[in-house]
């Protein structure tokens, strides 16, 4: 169902300032900048990443969500050919890993997760480092140097060390630094996790101007605001893909019912509905508890249900967040063995959550 | 590929100029290091201190006494009576050696100005009691064993005539600490550059650089090169502190010509490089470097010849020192500071040192490679 990547020679955009060859540049123009099957990464007894299957659409952002140790930072480092998978193949931009990494180089950018610029450097000292190693001509480096100080408003800390500068500073300079060779896939792993909300803001609408003018972005987050802002996203835990789609697809998706329950003594209410097959989750928010309940036969009418369970307290269907979906998939495994596999259920849900 | 080398070249060296502790220490490391070993070690023991047991007690018996004294090897510092006082105080480490002068010793004396035309038949007049466990010590006291006792009866003995005479070409006057300075370049050198390649290259990894580094177009070998490079320079500067402080400061003459003593810098310099490369490829962390720097660098100050002669330890020791690029370097920097020695006369060396830069750099790179796992 995937066209076959295509590529076409035209003029590149970095001819008009000068960066790079003049001969023009091969710009991808396929579907997706990042197809991926069956990509899979053992550490010893470990299986990091099982089986990953992505199709990720050029031009969008895309989102990796999940907790710590889902196999996010792994499945980056192997797309931007860090890490060699021990099973399967990526097409990256069209290009095949494990085999094209060196290709690849000046086509993608990558953010780590920790500040890998030079703590004993300053802004443009960083910066024209970068650019050399890039191999950029030195009169158009200086161009394109001055350009994204002025875009990331780094001017008044320009001669300042990077060790020295905040979170969101340091945070504006990597990205100017991974898209410093203007590359047509940006990889961010965790890019917001060391700054504060208002920064975080801000830096995804920097993300937005960046996906606009033709950039496909992969980021990695734990904060679901963030996953949000995402065109797509699959949500990841323990190295398995739970589920792939548009936020807004995938909480339309999701096999399970969300209810808010208020009234007096919602902990001791917890406690008993946890002990529940059906019960996905209970999680208590501010004054009420908001419960997931597995769609299945005997949950058809899940407030009728819950109401036989919740006693005389006041009961809600609410929309379900993408927290929900993500706490239904992540959450899936730990009660998966002791829920009866209903074969309809399976069915239903197996399109978006495995 | 050289406007990346550049590159990486130029932030080390700001990086460097930045870093004031690295910087002190390229500087004080050879400072220190060489007024620690110029003025500390000594093979030639002076002042030991030593005990006498007279039992003659004769103006001969005290003037011989003053003459031993005279030679400055030993300071009496104690007087005994019996021979087993004499040997407790050797034993609780008191005196290095007691001076044992027997009874007759005026007879012994006199037997030896008329047995004066045999001197075959000469008997001792005296004799050294020493704590030998320490070989220098010992060997001190056994240069006495032939001094000249002219002033003892104001008369002439006839000195028995040795039977080889012995030159001291380059270092008449014995001072040890010219034989230090041309071996302490091989040694701080091998401490600061195996040290500092090592570091730098494993500081990026761990401070993370390492990871955006490697998703660049920088090749293993542009990296490596470019690390190299300003630590070339660090070296020279080294060497010109430790021969000109040397000079000023314990007048060690530099007799060969300053371009083959660069050249052999050189060399050693880019082999000490590439064994710390080759050490930041294996260790994870910056500690881990440093022991294993103290683990070449031990070997290189006890086996390459910089303390003890290489030709007196025994033939599986010399093959490890072989090994040690100090080694080498060791012999090249004393040929030419010291005896004015060809380059070319040394190329033994210079070979060695060019095969052990080029295993080095092909090891280094190919296990460095630009993956994490």
């Amino acid at each position: 169902m995937s066209q076959p990547a295509a590529e076409y020679n035209v003029s590149s955009p970095f001819n008009k300032t000068g960066l790079h060859s003049p001969q023009g540049k091969t710009i991808f123009t396929g579907e997706f900048a990042v197809e991926t099957q069956g990509l899979s990464l053992r550490f010893g007894q470990k299986l990091a990443v099982d089986a990953l299957d992505l199709k990720i659409p050029r031009g969008s952002i895309y989102g990796f969500l999940g907790p710590n140790g889902s196999g996010k930072s792994t499945s980056i480092r192997m797309l931007t050919g860090l890490l060699k998978p021990s099973a399967g193949t990526a097409k990256v931009l069209g290009e095949t890993l494990p085999g094209a990494e060196e290709k690849l180089r000046l086509r993608i950018g990558y953010m780590t997760q920790k500040f890998s610029l030079y703590d004993n450097l300053s802004v443009q000292e960083n910066l024209d480092f970068v650019a050399r190693i890039y191999g950029i001509k030195r009169a158009s480096a200086k161009q394109r140097r001055d350009e994204l100080i002025e875009l990331y408003e780094l001017n008044p800390q320009r001669k300042q060390l990077a060790g020295s500068m905040s979170g969101g500073q340091k945070q504006r300079l990597a990205l100017a630094a991974a898209t410093l060779h203007k590359p047509e896939l940006l990889f961010l792993d965790e890019p917001t996790s060391a700054v504060d909300p208002e920064n975080r803001r801000e830096f995804w609408e920097r993300l937005f101007d960046l996906s606009d003018a033709g950039t496909t972005i992969l980021v990695s987050t734990h904060y679901m605001d963030e996953a949000e802002r995402c065109h797509q996203l699959a949500i990841l835990d323990l190295g398995v893909k739970r589920a792939d789609g548009t936020p807004q697809a995938l909480m339309n998706a999701m096999n399970a019912w969300t209810i808010e329950v208020s009234g007096d003594n919602l902990r001791a209410l917890k406690a008993q509905l946890q002990q529940e097959n059906e019960v996905v989750s209970a999680a208590q928010i501010g004054a009420r508890l908001r419960v997931l309940i597995h769609k299945c036969r005997s949950t058809e009418d899940p407030l009728l249900w819950l109401q036989q369970r919740a006693g005389g307290r006041e009961l809600e269907m609410v929309r379900p967040n993408l927290e929900d979906v993500f706490v239904n998939c992540t959450g899936a495994r730990v009660t998966q063995n002791n829920r009866h596999a209903d074969a309809d259920d399976q069915a239903e849900s197996a399109h978006h959550v495995e | 590929m050289w406007n990346r080398i550049f590159a990486i070249i130029s932030k080390e060296l700001r990086q460097l100029s930045r870093d004031r502790m690295s910087f002190g220490l390229i500087v004080m490391i050879p400072l220190i290091q060489l007024t620690l070993f110029g003025y500390a070690i000594n093979t030639d023991a002076r002042m030991l201190p030593a005990g006498v047991l007279d039992m003659e007690q004769s103006s001969y018996s005290r003037a011989l006494i003053q003459a031993v004294e005279a030679s400055q090897v030993v300071q009496f510092q104690a007087q005994y009576f019996t021979l087993p006082e004499a040997e407790a105080a050797i034993t609780r480490g008191e005196v290095k050696a007691v001076l044992y002068l027997p009874a007759d010793l005026d007879g012994r004396l006199l037997r030896r100005t008329q047995t004066d035309a045999n001197p075959d038949m000469s008997e001792p007049i005296g004799q050294w009691l020493v704590d030998g466990s320490d070989t220098v010590v010992a060997g001190s006291i056994r240069g006495l064993r032939n001094m000249p006792l002219n002033e003892i009866r104001d008369q002439a003995y006839a000195l028995p005539t040795p039977t080889m005479e012995v030159v001291q070409y380059f270092n008449p006057e014995q001072r040890t600490v010219v034989n230090i300075v041309p071996g302490l370049l091989g040694i701080i050198l091998t401490m600061t550059m195996v040290l500092f390649t090592s570091a730098a290259i494993v500081r990026e990894r761990e401070q993370g650089n390492m990871e955006f580094l490697i998703t660049t177009p920088v090749q293993p070998f542009e990296l490596m090169l470019g690390k190299i490079v300003p630590y070339v320079l660090v070296g020279f500067i080294q060497i010109a502190i430790i021969l000109g402080a040397g000079n000023l400061v314990f007048d060690v003459p530099v007799r060969g010509r300053l371009d083959y003593l660069a050249l052999a810098a050189l060399l050693f310099i880019c082999a000490s490089l590439t064994l710390g490369l080759v050490i930041s490829t294996i260790a994870k962390s910056q500690l881990q470097a440093m022991q294993m720097t103290v683990f070449v660098l031990l070997p290189s100050i006890l086996l390459s010849g910089f303390l003890f002669p290489f030709e007196a330890m025994p033939v599986p020791a010399q093959w490890i020192a072989e090994v040690l690029p100090a080694t080498h370097f060791m012999r090249m920097s004393r040929g030419i500071i010291l005896r004015d020695a060809d380059i070319f006369s040394l190329q033994f060396d210079a070979l060695a040192l060019i095969v052990f830069t080029i295993v080095g750099l092909i090891v280094a790179s190919s296990r460095f490679s630009k993956r994490l796992n």
